[in-house]
């Protein structure tokens, strides 16, 4: 006769079995973890710097003429006004076209032209960044903005970067918008073309407002992505040595980002005098902030969009 | 309206009720919306065009294979990308060898093992911010760990801007895209599988080894070929690691000793060549791109091509 405790112990299965069962769930827990030493690493590697440098830089060269920081002048100001310039140029380019985009595949495209032009959107987000700052230097400058604007566009500009940065960000925000246009159920739609409403009216009046939250989501995490992007604008916005401030954007210009990637160019130069090696880590300090900030932001609008359907 | 409509009589009504009226509003944004569509499009064409016509003058006087081959150099007419192609090759397996088991590992895990504690949410949350940290931001973590506290070991004659540290940096970078697509595909099990294999008397980790990762696999090779795909077009972390943008000599050091040293990757050589004055380099910086983008084809391809396969036995 078999007392209770003893079935129990029976299907609890052999006891060499269980360990090594978990043996190997230790194992996928650390795996698990390690992302979580990953954050704390990149924390504590620019926190140590970034402090170093914020304690013994001159506080009034924060607020100097302009970025340059071989030779002592950290005016953090001009920076973010090249990032804001950029990004948001990469905002006017990418919100539009990623947008319409995203309204079409979702409201407008048959199964068959979905298939042909949503791989189409997808390869156009797999091409490396390199690639479209060398193509926002050699054709976005020379065969696009100076027909246009005329010979005040220096050949390494802001507004050529912001485009190239926009073109970068158009399939992010298609594609996430896009999932939050098709989450929208279809009752909605089906009740607004019962009353009557054309296929505009639908789109623009009720799929587009139950969507609005995942739609601002795409355009936060753009956004964030934009801030983030280095190589296009280290390409195409020139500006290695440092930069004035300014928000004209026929002018070479730099970015947080840009600013590090210059300050890393060739390989000894990072250890300048006057804390130049310290500020590298200073401003990534600041764009892991904000970049941080803003993807918890949008995160929140995702998670609504999710609760309401 | 309407009651004008049945004042006029019922001819009046029929009309209202079977004929279209021209939606010239409706039309326009219809054609507007397909116009965005048509520029991101046309956008791909320019750049692909662009990219091809320019690269053609440096076809004339080498071979795509001369190209590949050849020594990196300052000097237009000889300049190759061998050291630049090598590297890129070396630090794609790296970045395999760490973002591939330790992602899967941590997307196991999380979709099969992990209970909803807070810990698990901190954990998910974290991972869904480290996909969104800058890629130059993991340059500043692979400076800070792999190249200056860890130099003696990654790199030590090199001040430890070696292989190692720029495959570590671009491994780190993959890692949250990885556990990300992997925990999505895992997802996608059908939860019966686990039922069925559980009801016959499996182990966990039995369940996972012979059933959701089998049937997850399609789509796990997938995501992580692709996320292999985007840390072969990064140059912003390699920058910061030390990539070497002008020549150097591996020498004959042996694959091992090679971790090691100096390196330089495709992404970083467009960066520097895109930048010099001299007009023959710009030729060559659009052929270099050409051979970046046929490897990409090639890595996706595969991607895609192993998933079309795999969905096909299933």
């Amino acid at each position: 006769m078999l007392t209770t405790d003893a079935i129990e112990v029976q299907l609890a299965g052999v006891p060499s079995r269980r360990r090594r069962e978990r043996r190997i769930r230790g194992f996928f827990f650390a795996a698990a973890a390690t992302s979580v030493v990953i954050s704390v690493a990149i924390v504590a590697s620019l926190a140590g710097e970034a402090w170093t440098f914020i304690s013994n830089v001159d506080p009034g060269s924060l607020t100097e003429i302009g970025w340059y920081p071989r030779r002592g002048l950290f005016d953090i100001s001009t920076l973010f006004a090249g990032t804001l310039t950029v990004a948001g140029i990469a905002m006017l380019v990418a919100t539009p076209l990623g947008l319409g985009s995203a309204i079409y595949l979702s409201e407008y495209a048959t199964a068959r032209t979905r298939k042909v032009l949503k791989p189409a959107l997808e390869l156009l987000a797999g091409i490396p960044s390199v690639v479209l700052g060398f193509f926002a230097l050699t054709f976005i400058t020379p065969s696009l903005l100076r027909p246009i604007f005329g010979d005040q566009v220096v050949g390494f500009n802001m507004l050529a970067a912001g485009i190239g940065v926009g073109i970068l960000t158009i399939p992010l925000v298609a594609s996430v918008s896009e999932d939050a246009l098709r989450a929208v159920p279809r009752s909605l739609r089906e009740a607004s073309y019962g009353l009557g409403a054309t296929r505009m009216a639908t789109s623009v009046r009720v799929v587009f407002p139950a969507a609005v939250s995942g739609v601002v989501a795409s355009l936060i995490i753009a956004f964030s992505r934009a801030v983030g992007e280095t190589m296009v604008v280290a390409i195409a916005a020139g500006a290695t040595g440092g930069s004035l401030f300014g928000w004209n954007v026929f002018e070479p210009g730099q970015t947080m980002t840009a600013a590090m990637a210059a300050l890393a160019i060739g390989s000894d130069q990072v250890r300048g005098d006057d804390y130049a090696f310290q500020s590298l880590f200073f401003l990534g300090l600041l764009l892991f902030a904000i970049t941080l900030l803003l993807n918890v932001v949008s995160e929140r609008f995702v998670r609504r969009v999710r609760q309401r359907y | 309206m309407n009651r004008a409509a049945i004042a006029a009589g019922p001819e009046t009504v029929v009309r209202a009720l079977t004929h279209h009226r021209r939606d010239v509003r409706g039309s326009l944004f219809t054609v507007a919306l397909f116009a965005c569509l048509l520029v991101g499009m046309a956008i791909l064409a320019t750049l692909l065009y662009t990219v091809i016509s320019g690269s053609l003058p440096a076809w004339r006087d080498r071979s795509l294979t001369t190209f590949v081959t050849s020594q990196m150099s300052a000097d237009p007419h000889v300049a190759g990308i061998w050291q630049a192609f090598y590297g890129s090759l070396t630090l794609m397996v790296f970045t395999a060898l760490i973002a591939f088991p330790l992602g899967i590992s941590a997307a196991v895990y999380l979709e099969e093992y992990a209970p909803d504690t807070r810990l698990t949410r901190l954990i998910n949350a974290n991972i869904r911010n480290l996909a969104g940290v800058p890629s130059i931001v993991y340059g500043l973590l692979g400076l800070a760990v792999f190249v200056k506290l860890l130099g003696g070991i990654t790199g030590p004659e090199v001040e430890g801007r070696s292989v190692i540290a720029g495959g570590l940096t671009l491994g780190l970078l993959t890692l949250p895209i990885v556990i990300i697509t992997t925990a999505e595909s895992l997802r996608a099990v059908p939860n019966a599988l686990r039922e069925a294999a559980y009801g016959v008397g499996s182990t966990q980790w039995q369940v996972i080894r012979h059933h959701i990762l089998p049937v997850g696999a399609p789509g796990i090779f997938t995501g992580t070929i692709l996320s292999l795909g985007r840390a072969f077009g990064e140059a912003a972390p390699l920058l910061l690691v030390g990539g070497i943008t002008t020549f150097f000599s591996v020498g004959d050091a042996s694959f091992l000793e090679a971790l090691r040293g100096r390196f330089s990757a495709m992404p970083v050589l467009v960066f520097s060549w895109s930048r010099l004055p001299q007009e023959e380099f710009r030729a060559l910086t659009a052929a270099l791109i050409v051979v970046m983008l046929v490897v990409l084809l090639l890595v996706n391809g595969t991607a895609i091509y192993l998933r079309n396969r795999f969905e096909k036995g299933a």
